[in-house]
């Protein structure tokens, strides 16, 4: 058995998981040629047809958007343009793996090549094929992560870990990654454990781990003491979840009586799949750029409506925060964003590039009017730097709004409200009265305020929500809210954060929106502080 | 099989251009024909096979551009009106973005 390694990673995703090592990026290195051509066409054909048929497994359990990706996929696999190559290699002595990437990395090539932003992009499409069948030559099929699993490698990809059954437990582990990364989302949102940033680590002869997703503490190999420890840990953790779980679906109130809304935050209708509406207070932030990271083009005005409303409906009356495009920064967005900006998050993001896109924020803009018809819907603008921002995009609204009722098309006028999360609105909130109510996104803020990004792991420390700056800033625009008669709630990660809580409250705050599994943990912390209030 | 050709030419209206949706949608749509049908980017080619998602993919068509198609084969009429008729429709898809135009 291999000695005991201990790693420090940082912590993406809270929880504590431990099982067997499942390694991420194999792409069929691990095949031995039969040196028959026969065999190996054969193999080939074999691996490609595996592929097929577990891409059509996986899209059968995805929405239109994420599916109509894959049937793409899929039409490329049998396409005989892309497999004739790798058959003629094979025919000419070359073994099927070194046959079938050659083939592959000829055309990602030529898309890498490519001027239009949008065809470079899908040579990242061409990559998963060429991985995709190479592991099913190299016999190891698709990932398949055993109970309480650990998934290791450099990085995932969103679709591998949506690939992934995650029900039955398991956790993530990344030598490279990033808290803020999507797969960081969608691991909190989904309750697995993750951490990123261990760093380079030698796997050889490791069979096994336990990752403990809030420290960010990897043990390879674990001793039987770590056994003995993560069995004692995990079962405590259970008896707290089930204390959240109670505590869920009760309403938050501090010791001192104060009700506090907790609402959740979400990254599109599965997220809500299986929950029960009464857990929250509403949803607090609805991320639409789920519907914007397909490879199929932009959305068009059905598809964003259909999704839009579903969430709506979910609610059944509660409000539904939708915050538009926030596209920009480390959320790229094909055919959208401007590549190559040398400091994407001082750059083109958020409302200032919907503004600047009209014609895709008009559409947007059509499809949450029409959702609205259908519940209480909000729409909530992100990145707001400047008051005529809001007058701007209240202008296409009141245009989209007249149109669609010219049409004889249902639809709701929903209050126009915004992010605070670039300090001159924080620091002015009363030059943005216009707008309906304001949600402090905590984590641009803090980044903002003291000038350090969270996924830079030598500035990290420093981008920390407890700065008395910021803690100051949400307290001026708490108070301004209420000078204003503007509702103002949280939506960072700081509210779902027992150690900000008491002082989040203190600051006169009493919204807040949270993952879906953080809401029992806040609603228990809340019920453990005073509110201090007369 | 006859003899029997056709051709025709469209403009390419969808935003991004011959992107991965409508040229699965073409592909598809091209192989329910009997007729070899090639797409070509001008007049005199050169030529691809419509049929072949990676072939029209690999020639990275962008908005605004001619598309031409020539069919042979007994249903090469059908074939040439049923693709432009596609391309037209902008692939059945985007109509929301074409009214807000």
């Amino acid at each position: 058995m291999s000695q005991t390694v201990e790693q420090r990673g940082r912590s993406a995703s809270p929880g504590l998981a431990a099982g067997p090592l499942v390694l991420l990026d194999r792409t069929g290195c691990g095949r031995t040629p039969t040196g028959d051509p026969r065999r190996e066409r054969q193999d080939l054909e074999t691996s490609i047809g595996a592929a097929i048929r577990a891409i059509q497994a996986l899209s059968a359990k995805l929405d239109d958007e994420a599916a109509a990706v894959l049937e793409f996929q899929v039409a490329m696999l049998e396409d005989e343009a892309l497999t004739t190559p790798a058959f003629e290699s094979i025919a000419a002595g070359a073994d099927a793996v070194t046959a079938w990437s050659g083939a592959l990395m000829a055309q990602i090539r030529d898309y890498e090549a490519a001027e239009d932003d949008y065809f470079r992009a899908r040579a990242a499409d061409l990559k998963d094929l060429r991985d995709r069948v190479g592991r099913h030559l190299a016999g190891e099929g698709d990932l398949v992560v055993p109970e309480g699993g650990v998934l290791t490698g450099e990085d995932v990809t969103p679709s591998r870990f949506l690939s992934v059954d995650w029900s039955r437990g398991g956790g993530v582990a990344l030598f490279a990654g990033s808290p803020s990364s999507h797969v960081a989302m969608l691991a909190r949102s989904r309750g697995v454990p993750m951490v990123v940033g261990l760093g380079q680590v030698d796997l050889t002869g490791h069979d096994s781990a336990i990752i403990d997703g809030d420290s960010g503490r990897v043990v390879l190999s674990p001793r039987v003491d770590d056994w003995t420890a993560f069995a004692a840990a995990r079962a405590l953790r259970e008896a707290e979840a089930a204390r959240d779980a109670e505590a869920a679906q009760k309403p938050a109130r501090t010791v001192d009586g104060v009700a506090v809304s907790v609402m959740i935050n979400i990254a599109g209708p599965q997220d809500v799949d299986g929950l029960d509406p009464a857990m929250c207070d509403g949803i607090g932030l609805v991320r639409t750029e789920f519907l914007f990271h397909n490879c199929g083009g932009l959305p068009d005005e059905e598809t964003q409506t259909r999704a839009y409303r579903r969430i709506v409906e979910w609610a059944a009356g509660r409000p539904v925060v939708l915050r538009t495009l926030d596209a920009g920064g480390d959320k790229p967005v094909e055919g959208l964003t401007i590549p190559g900006e040398s400091n994407p998050f001082l750059g083109s993001r958020g409302i200032r590039l919907s503004l600047a896109r009209p014609e895709i924020f008009r559409i947007q803009l059509r499809a949450l009017a029409r959702a609205a018809a259908h519940g209480n819907a909000k729409i909530m603008l992100p990145m707001v730097t400047i008051p005529e921002e809001i007058d701007a995009a209240a202008k296409l609204l009141d245009q989209v709004v007249a149109e669609l009722t010219a049409a004889g098309v249902a639809c709701v006028r929903p209050p126009l409200g915004i992010m605070v999360e670039v300090p001159a609105v924080a620091i002015e909130p009363a030059l943005f009265a216009r707008a309906a109510f304001f949600s402090i996104g905590s984590n641009d803020l803090t980044q903002y305020v003291t000038a350090s990004a969270r996924d830079i792991a030598a500035v990290a420390a420093l981008n920390d929500p407890g700065n008395p700056a910021v803690l100051s800033l949400i307290k001026r625009m708490v108070a301004a809210g209420r000078d204003l008669g503007r509702d103002v709630s949280l939506c960072g990660d700081m509210g779902g954060d027992p150690a900000y809580l008491p002082a989040l409250i203190g600051a006169g705050l009493r919204s807040v929106s949270v993952a879906p599994p953080l809401v029992g943990r806040a609603k228990r912390a809340i019920a453990l502080v005073s509110a201090g209030v007369s | 099989m006859n003899n029997s050709h056709a051709s025709g030419s469209v403009v390419l209206t969808h935003a991004i251009g011959l992107h991965a949706r409508p040229s699965v949608k073409l592909t598809k749509l091209a192989k329910k024909f009997r007729s070899a049908i090639e797409i070509g980017l001008g007049p005199e080619g050169p030529w691809i096979d419509a049929k072949s998602i990676v072939k029209v993919m690999a020639a990275k068509v962008p908005q605004g551009s001619h598309l031409h198609f020539r069919a042979a084969g007994n249903d090469a009429g059908d074939a040439v009106s049923a693709l432009i008729g596609l391309v037209e429709s902008d692939f059945g898809e985007a109509k929301a973005d074409v009214a807000n135009g």
